[in-house]
């Protein structure tokens, strides 16, 4: 592993593995008394956070502290438009203060990678625009390992605004890069451009007949949240129609239910119950959504130390 | 008044055919071409090995003078355009304030002469304040000192057919020529910065399609023909919007269009990084777009190689890459850049090269004293450049005030070696002569 | 100094340079005088827990625990503390993934642990053990036992039941092989050492 996490792609498949397996460790901390890990004293960790997310926010301050890292909280002035002070001098006078790793969130995509030439630091992407969300994609990973086992081999369903999503485009990489079968689920203004050439590449599966993908059975069904502003671009006319394309609604989830019981729902959150995602689904048996938020702490101190712990300036 | 002995240079004539040997300039044009002495008191410059081409003639500039003086300035972007090997470029009008009244325009013209090392052309905005609603001055630019005659509200496009229909015929009566930004804002929004395809959907960047370009290189191409009046495609960048163009072509409308080196020379590959030094409107392309559009300048499809130079200050190219300024340097690397990619390997002869860099859009702009090729009697606005030089392009050494040139650090092979302005020396190995 | 030896991987290849220290037998016998020691020292085998530090100290646990059964007749509770998130050597180390952590059913409070390990050698791994169970809990009391003591000491921690005493010198090393972690025979060897 390399000193940033900029991307999913960043990860092999041994790296994957090894992240999961001491999430595991990780994990049981969240259990004790003493919710204590000394590994990252004296570390400084910085979540510099230019798109308000309480969840990924806090998600990764407890991380940070848990591993006993000083974690400081920033949040980022807005863009260029605001005519402030560029990006990059943002992150440098970070960076001067010796800070040993930046967390970044930031509503562009490519801030981190961009961000990872201009500092000395460490630079975790906590999610880019709508380009990737690489912990998201690790979180998902190993929630649903723990529930279903390995996931080489295991068939996996992504429904949603794939356009819009990064937790899609990390999900996608992770997924493959761990052996799963990935079947995409859009209507066609929703599918992100170039996914023709793209999916052949990289081996995906492209449909918008969610009800054949439920009826065949997945091991696992991941919601994308659908943000209702998108009406007004025109990718899709009302949200009744989406939900009655693309919603697992509770018809379809008893559908699943029949197809394969053991099946698992996922969503990143923030849900829009009753758009994307109905009531019944997200609280049904199967529903892996709070773990993905206890599993959330964990992968982050997977990461936190993978990248900070070791020899300095090799991981 | 002064005169120049070139000795030993190559020049070629439009067909391509070499003449090598010593070329007189007196008085501002050729005096004498063959195998000549020096008469006393001339300055000789020893052109061995080196090719004499007409002065380059640049369709489309940004040297943001008035209103960002700290990126660069009409003097600044002078220098920058003679040691490229410049002799006349169109400033373009998107300043602050914008050039759309006579007054405006003639200050741009004022100070180009002042810096005194390449006729600074201003072009005047085909919109009041670029708006895209009314008319600017259209007349009253044309007849100032500055007769206007290319019109462009470049940045923008003119997206409204009823404008885009009025300024065309408004431009008939005298000539004019309006030069598009085509860029169908409904289909290629302010913030769309990456050709859609695989790449913009993978790295998730607003998508920039084809179509909102040759969309409107359409539309244009059937009112020039409804109007009878002139367009000019500016920086065609996709092989759909440049079969539109041949189209229009094969039909007879006036339509011209012109090419920038990034568009010929990079593509969409480089955004994977996200550096936007590689951000420019319209956004590189990928492969099959370039391959297109070498095939329009050998063709004749294009009419012209223009460099867009757009300079930028490092705060505003700094930021993450949807939010950062586009546009690239250009001036001072376009002819090594054609050079080193077209010429070097043949697939572009010298007599191309005079066509697309100078006689083309000399003959496009109304420039009666440039594009001419060496000849007697032939105005003395020329490059001598040395094909077998290599160089390793330096930021740091630019004569623009800014650095944003995507070319940084790669090596070309080709250079321009001296400019001659009016018979003067404008620049040499790659300074500007103090004028 | 490293704990080379922790990240031998199980059926790792022996030095065939280095000579042998303890036999299967060694280790048998070793393993049963430790039983007995801790019984001993104890007054039986009640709040006893055997914590095993991965990866060959776990097996040890797992004997000395099953050894106790013979003995007393009682189950004494098992378990591992892996010590990877607690090393002080961290930042001069590429980063290892961190082994297993299982603490039996019943806690440590109170209890007295007895930490197992493989090799005794500069007692920061033993140090590193002692801070990741100040945050498990609160032991009564805290012993340790190892198969081998090489010396060499860089803080002051001392075993309380010893296998064998082993001088050895910094340039040599200590292999240990488990018939349960590493397949074949239990075996101690020294490999290396000065050759010039």
């Amino acid at each position: 592993m390399n000193r940033h996490l900029l991307s999913s792609a960043d990860l092999t498949r041994d790296d994957v593995r090894m992240l999961l397996a001491t999430a595991t460790e990780m994990h049981e901390v969240q259990h004790r008394a003493v919710k204590k890990l000394p590994t990252l004293r004296g570390r400084t960790v910085i979540n510099l956070f230019f798109e308000d997310s309480t969840r990924t926010r806090s998600s990764f301050e407890i991380a940070g502290k848990w591993m006993s890292a000083d974690t400081i909280n920033i949040t980022g002035k807005g863009s260029s438009a605001s005519k402030g002070e560029s990006l990059r001098d943002t992150v440098r006078t970070i960076d001067a203060m010796s800070v040993d790793a930046i967390v970044i969130r930031h509503m562009a995509s490519g801030a981190a990678h961009q961000v990872s030439q201009w500092v000395d630091a460490s630079v975790i992407n906590a999610g880019d625009g709508t380009h990737e969300h690489p912990t998201q994609a690790l979180l998902d990973a190993y929630t649903i390992e723990q529930r279903l086992g390995d996931l080489d081999g295991a068939r996996v369903a992504i429904v949603g605004d794939l356009t819009h999503s990064r937790v899609f485009r990390s999900n996608a990489i992770t997924l493959r890069t761990l052996g799963a079968h990935v079947t995409l689920v859009a209507p066609p203004t929703l599918m992100p451009s170039g996914i023709a050439s793209w999916a052949a590449a990289d081996r995906l599966e492209l449909t918008d007949d969610l009800d054949a993908v439920l009826a065949s059975g997945p091991d696992a069904v991941m919601m994308l949240r659908v943000q209702r502003e998108r009406m007004s671009g025109g990718f899709f006319p009302t949200a009744r129609e989406y939900t009655v394309g693309f919603g697992l609604t509770r018809e379809r989830l008893r559908a699943l239910s029949d197809a394969n019981p053991e099946a698992v729902i996922c969503h990143p959150g923030p849900m829009n119950r009753g758009l994307e995602i109905s009531a019944d689904a997200a609280d049904a048996a199967q529903s892996l959504v709070l773990d993905q938020v206890s599993a959330g702490v964990a992968v982050r101190m997977s990461v936190l130390y993978h990248l900070l712990a070791g020899e300095e300036g090799v991981a | 008044m002064s005169a120049l002995l070139l000795t030993g240079a190559t020049w070629y004539d439009e067909d391509g055919a070499a003449s090598t040997g010593d070329v007189l300039l007196r008085d501002g044009v050729v005096a004498q071409t063959g195998s000549l002495d020096a008469p006393t008191g001339t300055e000789t410059l020893d052109a061995d090995g080196l090719t004499l081409l007409p002065g380059f003639v640049d369709l489309h500039t940004h040297l943001r003078e008035p209103g960002r003086e700290d990126v660069e300035t009409i003097a600044s972007g002078s220098r920058a355009a003679a040691v490229g090997g410049f002799t006349a470029v169109l400033a373009m009008a998107n300043t602050n304030p914008v050039t759309d009244t006579a007054e405006a325009a003639e200050r741009i013209l004022d100070l180009g002469r002042a810096a005194g090392l390449v006729d600074v052309v201003p072009v005047g905005a085909v919109t009041k304040g670029l708006e895209g609603a009314e008319l600017a001055e259209l007349g009253l630019m044309h007849r100032s000192r500055a007769g206007t005659r290319v019109f462009s509200d470049d940045g923008h496009c003119v997206a409204d057919g009823r404008v885009m229909r009025r300024a065309l015929e408004y431009v008939r009566a005298f000539g004019g020529v309006v030069s598009q930004h085509s860029q169908d804002p409904t289909l290629a929004g302010p913030r769309a910065c990456c050709h859609e395809g695989e790449t913009s959907g993978r790295l998730g960047l607003p998508g920039w399609p084809a179509v909102a370009e040759a969309s409107i290189i359409a539309r244009d191409a059937l009112l020039a023909e409804h109007t009878g009046s002139r367009v000019h495609v500016a920086h065609v960048s996709t092989a759909e919007g440049l079969d539109v163009v041949r189209w229009a072509k094969a039909r007879g409308i006036a339509m011209t269009a012109e090419v920038t080196p990034h568009h010929l020379a990079l593509g969409t590959d480089l955004l994977t990084t996200y550096d936007p030094v590689y951000k420019v409107n319209p956004p590189l392309r990928p492969s099959e777009d370039r391959e297109a559009l070498v095939e329009g300048l050998l063709d004749g499809t294009i009419d012209a190689i223009a460099t867009d130079h757009a300079p930028h200050a490092r705060h505003d190219k700094e930021h993450a890459f949807v939010d950062a300024a586009f546009g690239m340097l250009g001036l001072e690397t376009a002819f090594a850049v054609v050079h080193d990619l077209l010429v070097s390997d043949g697939r572009l002869g010298w007599a191309d090269l005079a066509r697309l860099m100078s006689t083309g859009p000399a003959r496009i702009a109304g420039l009666a004293d440039h594009g001419h090729l060496v000849a007697p009697g032939a105005p003395a606005n020329l490059v001598l450049v040395d094909p077998t030089a290599t160089n390793r392009v330096n930021r740091d050494a630019s004569q623009s005030l800014s650095r944003n040139t995507p070319w940084h650090g790669r090596s070309l092979t080709g250079a321009v070696h001296t400019t001659i302005l009016r018979g003067r020396v404008t620049a040499r190995g790659g300074e500007p002569t103090a004028c | 100094m490293t704990r080379a030896d922790m990240t031998v991987p199980p059926g790792h290849p022996l030095d065939p340079s280095g000579r042998t220290v303890l036999t299967a037998s060694d280790v048998s016998r070793a393993l049963r005088r430790i039983a007995h020691e801790i019984l001993e020292h104890n007054k039986g085998a009640e709040d006893l827990v055997l914590l095993g530090i991965p990866s060959r100290g776990v097996e040890l646990a797992h004997r000395l625990a099953a050894l106790v059964r013979d003995v007393e007749g009682t189950d004494v509770p098992v378990g591992s503390l892996d010590i990877t998130m607690h090393r002080d050597d961290l930042r001069s180390q590429p980063t290892r993934a961190p082994m297993h952590t299982a603490i039996p059913q019943g806690g440590i409070d109170d209890k007295v642990v007895v930490l197992v390990d493989d090799v005794l050698y500069s007692g920061r791994t033993i140090r590193a053990a002692l801070d990741a169970l100040s945050d498990l809990g609160r032991p009564r009391a805290v012993r340790l036992a190892v198969l081998v003591d090489r010396g060499h000491r860089e803080l002051p921690i001392r075993a309380d039941h010893v296998g064998k005493n082993l001088p050895t010198s910094h340039s040599e090393k200590v292999q240990v092989r488990l018939a349960g972690f590493d397949g074949g025979e239990d075996v101690v060897r020294i490999a290396g050492g000065d050759t010039r």
